[in-house]
């Protein structure tokens, strides 16, 4: 069906993939995993200060530096907003989670190539403060 | 000499050294954190081999079916909605984390894929469909209609964002 030739190129390309991918997303597992690991969930709220624009800021610096399944973010999000966190800052939080990735970027440097990498961390940080404005305002929450 | 030592190894494998020196300064700081966030590690990889397989299955098969002409055409420059469609598509059922995904799309962009549209793959990767009823259940319908259409539209922006600030900071270089 296909040619031996056209096989073995596809062959030697996706090992190449491997062989450039497989050391850094193993770096990127076993740092996610340490930082699961090593920060309490309780944590978060402490970090907050009950003032709502700073709030939002520090939800999204957190949300960016945190890593693990969005799942856990959703939980965390939760718990902030039955502690009395804002849910401008809880969203933010989300979005920052979700969205960017600090702990990745060496990793997506890597592969995408390093401005790359910081470019687009930095612009979705900066969307999920704005994301996060803006929910809370279509909701009429704020 | 680190620039040598980049070379000779590949970055890649700096990387996971690096890694590998934070669990050891873990190890002698903290031993039981360091066992039980490497054994947390071995969960993780048994639960992202599905994953995995899948992403190198799809490279395997995008080298071997589709032209890099065809993925300029679709993918590249003057593309327009159907290129931001089948990268918002594409961001939002692909399943397992974002990480996964960047040996396929580091190929696809060197195979043509515009830089905005890598970015709004990645940006969408955060719209999670599986998950949305477990944040309906923290949050409400509305909330996570509203915070879900925020995400697709501003994937669109990011994209733009991200190709925009390259492109200009390439050229002031």
């Amino acid at each position: 069906m296909f040619a031996k030739q056209k096989l073995k190129s596809a062959g030697v390309s996706t090992l190449n993939s491997m062989k450039m991918s497989i050391p850094v997303l193993l770096g990127v597992l076993l740092l996610i995993s340490l930082i699961t690991h090593v920060v309490p969930k309780k944590a978060f709220s402490s970090l907050f200060s009950g003032n709502l624009v700073l709030d939002v800021l520090i939800g999204s610096i957190i949300g960016s530096i945190s890593a693990g399944n969005p799942l856990t973010s959703y939980v965390i999000g939760g718990e902030l907003l039955k502690q009395g966190i804002s849910l401008a800052a809880v969203t933010a939080f989300i979005l920052g989670w979700v969205t960017v990735g600090a702990v990745q970027i060496p990793a997506e440097g890597l592969m995408l190539g390093k401005k790359f990498a910081f470019v687009r961390n930095g612009v979705s940080f900066l969307m999920s403060l704005a994301i996060a404005v803006l929910t809370v305002v279509t909701l009429g929450e704020l | 000499m680190i620039r040598k030592l980049f070379d000779k190894i590949g970055a890649q494998w700096v990387f996971l050294i690096t890694v590998a020196v934070v669990y050891t300064v873990v190890l002698i700081i903290h031993p039981l954190a360091c066992v039980e966030s490497f054994f947390g590690f071995l969960r993780l990889i048994v639960r992202m081999l599905p994953v995995l397989a899948l992403v190198f299955g799809i490279i395997f098969f995008t080298n071997l079916l589709i032209d890099p002409k065809s993925i300029s055409k679709h993918l590249g420059e003057g593309s327009s909605i159907r290129g931001w469609l089948i990268a918002i598509a594409g961001g939002i059922i692909s399943t397992g984390p974002i990480y996964m995904w960047y040996p396929l799309l580091s190929d696809l962009k060197a195979k043509g894929m515009k830089t905005a549209y890598v970015a709004a793959f990645l940006y969408n990767r955060a719209v999670k469909i599986p998950l949305l009823p477990m944040m309906v259940f923290y949050f409400g319908v509305r909330y996570t209609v509203v915070l879900t259409v925020y995400m697709v539209l501003f994937s669109i922006l990011n994209g733009l964002a991200v190709e925009r600030l390259i492109t200009d900071t390439q050229g002031d270089q």
